[in-house]
């Protein structure tokens, strides 16, 4: 799309200390360079709406904080170009399927608290060697492929917001929490699949998914959460058909001894703190 | 520390038929909700219809003389069609969520190639071959009868 | 634990369905481009053929298998769909009940006509 003079954003306001509902503000622009969604809100909450309230903080798609529903997608607003949308009317909307706290900001505490319910880390017998290691985990190039994609995640909301099971259930653990859960079932240093099939086994896994794609669709990282959850239905259905062997977790390398330092390589300098 | 609820901001059931930008697979899986609510109101009423043939040839000639004619001709093709959705679909779902037709994990490098797209082909295919059943139920149905 | 098991049974219902209600379509409804189990008669639902069917054991039990598999997934699939309307537990509970009971009810009925139909085909 060409560059348009102006643009217009279509801004969905709610103050919790009115009575109104939530309502649509249009406000237009003059529009520069390289303008994102992110950039179009500073401008006019420093030169028209100082009220104007939403979440932001890396403003360049690595933090998650900015997801919103801009022209009827789920985007981060710092990723999203005005001209990729070929239009010059901007819809912003707070991410839907999170109730409303102000404006654009959507509350993300559901989210977070069923991502901690599936115990998204690493959970192994040897407590003693994860807090004080004496080696590293082995870890193939390959052991790593399998998680590797999942682990990107920012957790920015965006795939539980076009999650069409989200819209309707908010007891659905939803797109983020799964995909997490299993990159660390699918993590070959883990050895927690029997303690978090315990909680997916039940309503709280990944029954509810029906492969509607929209996750992998609107997720702004690629972390594809429909295919890890899909993943972790094979696992969990051959588990209960018995056809599933949880391998050993990976075992401890310890650091090597044996390292002779090259003549032309010097040493270290001291250590100075 | 927050002490309000926020303004509620579910899509609902809005959000089952799109809730803004419409994805192939998200209308397959209205569908597949569809197609399946319709088979099973049918299938309920179907138990009882075909009981009949239990109690001999005249309650059977009489229940099936209660289901035959024009709009029940035109109800059952639209059952047919629907098993055929549903079945094609199913199998692509089987498929795609044990974890066969999806592709394995890659590093995600931009522009980003999903499950979606590795499934895509697969759903194309299955449409073609729900879509010749359908045909091919129609020509039994209203043709070569 | 149930979820699991619930979901796995509706797959694996899935593709019972898959096998025999093809083969019903087929025979119903693909009678004429295909033709098969429809002996007595260009009618599929003719009394002779229906008679012709209930005679075959086959029959009898793959009509019992597949009811108790769709009512199995069908079911099972409407409970889905309420279930993610967001209804509380009280309501969840009762829509189990109702579904597990009407569910068990249909199949009774469903396999005692199956059953009776066979039996009285072989004395005809």
């Amino acid at each position: 799309m060409t560059a348009p003079a102006n643009v217009t954003f279509r801004i969905r306001r709610y103050d919790p200390a009115s009575q109104r509902p939530p309502a649509w503000e249009d406000i237009t622009i003059p529009y520069a360079d390289g303008m994102t969604v992110l950039d179009g809100l500073r401008t006019i909450k420093e030169t028209r709406l100082p009220s104007l309230s939403w979440r932001s903080s890396c403003r360049m798609g690595v933090c998650g904080s900015c997801g919103m529903f801009i022209n009827g997608h789920p985007r981060l607003a710092c990723n999203t170009q005005v001209t990729e949308l070929g239009t010059d009317l901007v819809t912003v909307a707070p991410l839907p399927n999170f109730a409303i706290i102000r404006d654009l900001v959507p509350d993300l505490r559901p989210l977070f608290d069923k991502h901690a319910a599936l115990m998204p880390h690493i959970i192994r017998d040897d407590v003693q060697e994860m807090y004080e290691p004496t080696g590293e985990y082995f870890q193939a190039p390959h052991d790593l492929e399998q998680f590797l994609q999942f682990s990107y995640c920012i957790k920015c909301g965006c795939c539980g917001a076009a999650c069409p099971t989200v819209a309707t259930d908010s007891e659905y653990s939803g797109p983020m929490a799964l995909a997490q859960s299993h990159r660390y079932n699918a993590d070959s240093r883990d050895g927690g699949f029997s303690a978090r099939k315990q909680v997916l086994a039940t309503e709280k896994g990944p029954w509810k998914c029906h492969y509607a794609g929209e996750c992998s669709q609107a997720c702004p990282k690629g972390v594809d959460p429909a295919r890890a959850i899909q993943l972790m239905k094979r696992q969990l259905v051959f588990d209960y058909l018995r056809l599933y062997k949880q391998p050993c977790p990976s075992t401890v390398v310890p650091k090597p001894t044996e390292i002779k330092r090259r003549a032309d390589v010097p040493e270290a300098p001291a250590a100075t703190v | 520390m927050l002490d309000n609820k926020g303004h509620p901001n579910r899509l609902g059931v809005w959000g089952w038929l799109g809730g803004g930008k419409w994805g192939f697979e998200r209308y397959l899986y209205t569908l597949h909700r569809l197609t399946g609510l319709g088979l099973l109101f049918y299938f309920l009423l179907h138990i009882f219809v075909t009981s009949a043939r239990a109690f001999g040839a005249a309650a059977w000639e009489a229940s099936m003389a209660r289901v035959t004619g024009g709009i029940f001709v035109i109800g059952e093709f639209l059952v047919f069609c629907a098993f055929a959705f549903h079945a094609a679909n199913g199998v692509r779902l089987v498929l795609v969520e044990l974890g066969w037709a999806i592709g394995k994990p890659i590093e995600p490098v931009y522009p980003y190639r999903t499950s979606v797209h590795e499934q895509r082909p697969l759903a194309l295919g299955i449409m073609v071959v729900a879509g010749l059943l359908v045909i091919a139920g129609g020509l039994d149905f209203f043709i070569l009868h | 634990m149930r979820d699991q098991r619930l979901w796995t049974w509706h797959v694996l219902a899935g593709l019972v369905i898959l096998l025999f209600l093809g083969l019903h379509m087929t025979i119903m409804h693909l009678d004429v481009l295909i033709g098969i189990f429809n002996p007595a008669d260009p009618h599929p639902i003719a009394w002779t053929n229906v008679l012709a069917r209930a005679k075959m054991g086959f029959f009898t039990v793959s009509y019992v298998v597949l009811l108790g598999a769709a009512l199995f997934h069908g079911l099972y699939g409407f409970r889905n769909i309420l279930f993610e309307l967001g209804i509380g537990r009280g309501l969840k509970t009762a829509v189990n009940a109702v579904l597990l009971l009407g569910g068990l009810g249909l199949f009774v009925f469903g396999a005692w006509s199956a059953w009776a139909a066979g039996a009285l085909a072989r004395t005809l």
